[in-house]
């Protein structure tokens, strides 16, 4: 009796544990993320700090960005086609996965590719730059660390992945049109035709919306897991592991409550008929 | 906000005060009650073993870490109570060579040491020369300019370090270990350097080190911290402080041993431990023991 009253007890401080734990390192992002944005407002990044991350988050990504789009769009239209064939509709295939693309899977797969290609690299650099005093010498030389190596991130991030995104919507849209109409010889002027019809222009502002959302979850988490990041190489090893686990649930919940608020925002438009 | 600032009155030779200062991360208790005082113009070496709280102490006066109880002032202004701004204006009359250089791995070593007069904006006309000029006074050539700062040596990285550090003119020089991993030549290459930095233009210095070598050369001033882990809780952190002429005289064991690389004080707390170099028994055994083992104080407070 006494030793299962022990183990409760055990096991109810290892929750306390974690929860105070997990709630510390909330308001820890938290304040980072504050501190980020107010420098990214009241001041500008020097062009020496932005253009490299520039070209490393958005040129260096194009590449697997395209890709993935790509094989995502010829597996959706391979199990899309099999259903749409039962009913006789296989024209109109191409409007599911074109708007599936545009909506949801382009934006939160080229995330989650990002958040492992970029934003580990991100923590991974951080992170070194911490264990070896690079961050507390940039303080002792007047430069502060966050303005200096945070904020051109957030806006490469910011500004790339919403590029890579269409990027990967295109790659979506041409590797599904390949399968539909070049390998099961689906009518082409028919499907681009319901493709147009079904898929709007709000659709694709979603897509964006979510895209650069996603971007700064990436470079604040990547980069706050990297400045946290404990000594030797086991230290930043965990970083660089961290920033992508919890940029890819950080990107899920967030575009939960994305799709949540933008269906809302969605329909309201269409009554207005704007879109 | 500057207004609100604390001057401490009174002690205008005073550059940095350390009063009563506590730092603890966690549970684990750094620095207790440390008071000292370094007038402008000294160098004080402060020594100690690893984990004593040296490198704390170095990042306290330059605002990097803060206390968890008592001040540290620099130059009669409380850091703590500083905003943002002002403690990286205050930071820029300081100069820290840090353990490992910590060079920017992206940068060249022109733009290493030219980091920092850049970002006070000095003309970018004046900027090459004067360049040039701090890599000549620590011993550098023009070719290594156009070098990335992993193609130098361990010797070469601490020059540059040191270069960027004195690029800015500053009052306050802070070193920490500025010899360790170097060759015994190069250890007195950069002890020079500190001296004639020192020289050149009036400069307050405080260096950590364990070189007792380097202590001897370039301190006026010696201050020994000890390791909080092996105090009573009454027993005060520094456990000397004097000149180093003081420092070989002193007759604290745990000083003397310090001093003389003997680690005979260490016996009391390591009672498996050979002092005669052999080895006594199973290794694996010893350090069960050791990590089971406490000092008498530490015992009488268990029972």
């Amino acid at each position: 009796m006494l030793a299962k009253g022990a183990t409760v007890r055990a096991v109810v401080r290892l929750i306390e544990d974690w929860v105070v734990n997990a709630l510390v390192g909330l308001g820890d992002w938290v304040l980072f993320s504050l501190s980020t944005l107010r420098w990214l407002v009241t001041r500008r990044p020097y062009p020496r700090t932005l253009t490299p991350v520039l070209v490393t988050v958005g040129q260096q990504s194009a590449g697997v960005v395209v890709v993935t789009g790509f094989f995502i769009g010829m597996v959706l239209a391979v199990h899309s086609y099999g259903q749409f064939k039962k009913f006789g509709f296989t024209t109109w295939s191409g409007s599911l996965i074109n708007a599936s693309v545009i909506r949801e899977l382009g934006p939160v797969l080229a995330a989650i590719m990002l958040a492992g290609r970029v934003g580990s690299s991100m923590a991974a650099e951080t992170g070194t730059m911490r264990v070896s005093e690079q961050i507390d010498a940039l303080a002792c030389l007047g430069a502060n660390p966050i303005h200096y190596l945070v904020v051109p991130r957030l806006i490469a991030c910011m500004c790339m992945i919403p590029m890579l995104t269409l990027m990967a919507d295109l790659g979506g849209v041409f590797g599904a049109a390949l399968i539909c109409v070049e390998v099961y010889g689906v009518e082409a002027h028919d499907y681009w035709r319901h493709s147009r019809d079904f898929v709007q222009m709000f659709d694709l502002f979603t897509g964006l919306v979510k895209a650069f959302v996603f971007g700064s979850l990436i470079a604040l988490i990547s980069c706050h897991r990297g400045f946290r990041s404990r000594a030797g190489a086991e230290g930043v090893g965990r970083a660089a592991t961290e920033s992508f686990v919890l940029s890819f649930v950080a990107i899920l919940v967030a575009d939960f409550f994305l799709a949540l608020v933008l269906n809302k925002l969605g329909d309201a438009w269409a009554q207005w008929g704007r879109w | 906000m500057g207004a609100l600032v604390t001057i401490m009155p009174g002690f205008a030779d005073d550059l940095v005060i350390f009063d009563s200062v506590n730092v603890r991360f966690g549970r684990q208790e750094v620095l207790r009650d440390v008071s000292f005082r370094i007038p402008r113009g000294e160098t004080v070496v402060i020594i100690g073993e690893s984990g004593c709280g040296k490198t704390v102490t170095l990042k306290l006066i330059v605002g990097l870490l803060r206390p968890t109880l008592g001040r540290v002032t620099f130059d009669g202004r409380v850091l703590t109570e500083l905003g943002e701004q002002e403690l990286a204006r205050e930071r820029l009359r300081i100069g820290f060579l840090f353990q490992g250089a910590a060079l920017f791995d992206s940068l060249t070593v022109f733009d290493n040491v030219a980091f920092g007069m850049r970002a006070i904006g000095v003309p970018e006309d004046d900027v090459a020369g004067r360049v040039r000029q701090h890599l000549r006074e620590v011993g550098l050539p023009e070719t290594v300019e156009a070098k990335m700062p992993a193609e130098l040596s361990g010797g070469m990285r601490k020059r540059v370090g040191l270069a960027r550090a004195l690029a800015l003119n500053p009052e306050l020089m802070l070193y920490d270990e500025p010899t360790t991993g170097l060759d015994p030549v190069m250890s007195d290459v950069i002890n020079e350097l500190i001296i004639r930095a020192r020289r050149r233009s009036p400069m307050t210095s405080v260096v950590v080190t364990h070189d007792m070598h380097t202590v001897r050369r370039v301190a006026d001033r010696v201050i020994m911290l000890y390791p909080l882990g092996r105090l009573r809780p009454t027993e005060p952190q520094i456990i000397f402080e004097g000149t180093p002429k003081q420092l070989s005289l002193c007759s604290d064991p745990r000083v003397k041993s310090f001093v003389e690389g003997d680690a005979k004080s260490q016996a009391e707390w390591m009672p498996e431990l050979s002092l005669s170099g052999e080895p006594t028994g199973d290794s694996m055994s010893s350090l069960r023991e050791l990590s089971q083992y406490r000092r008498p104080h530490e015992r009488a407070a268990e029972d």
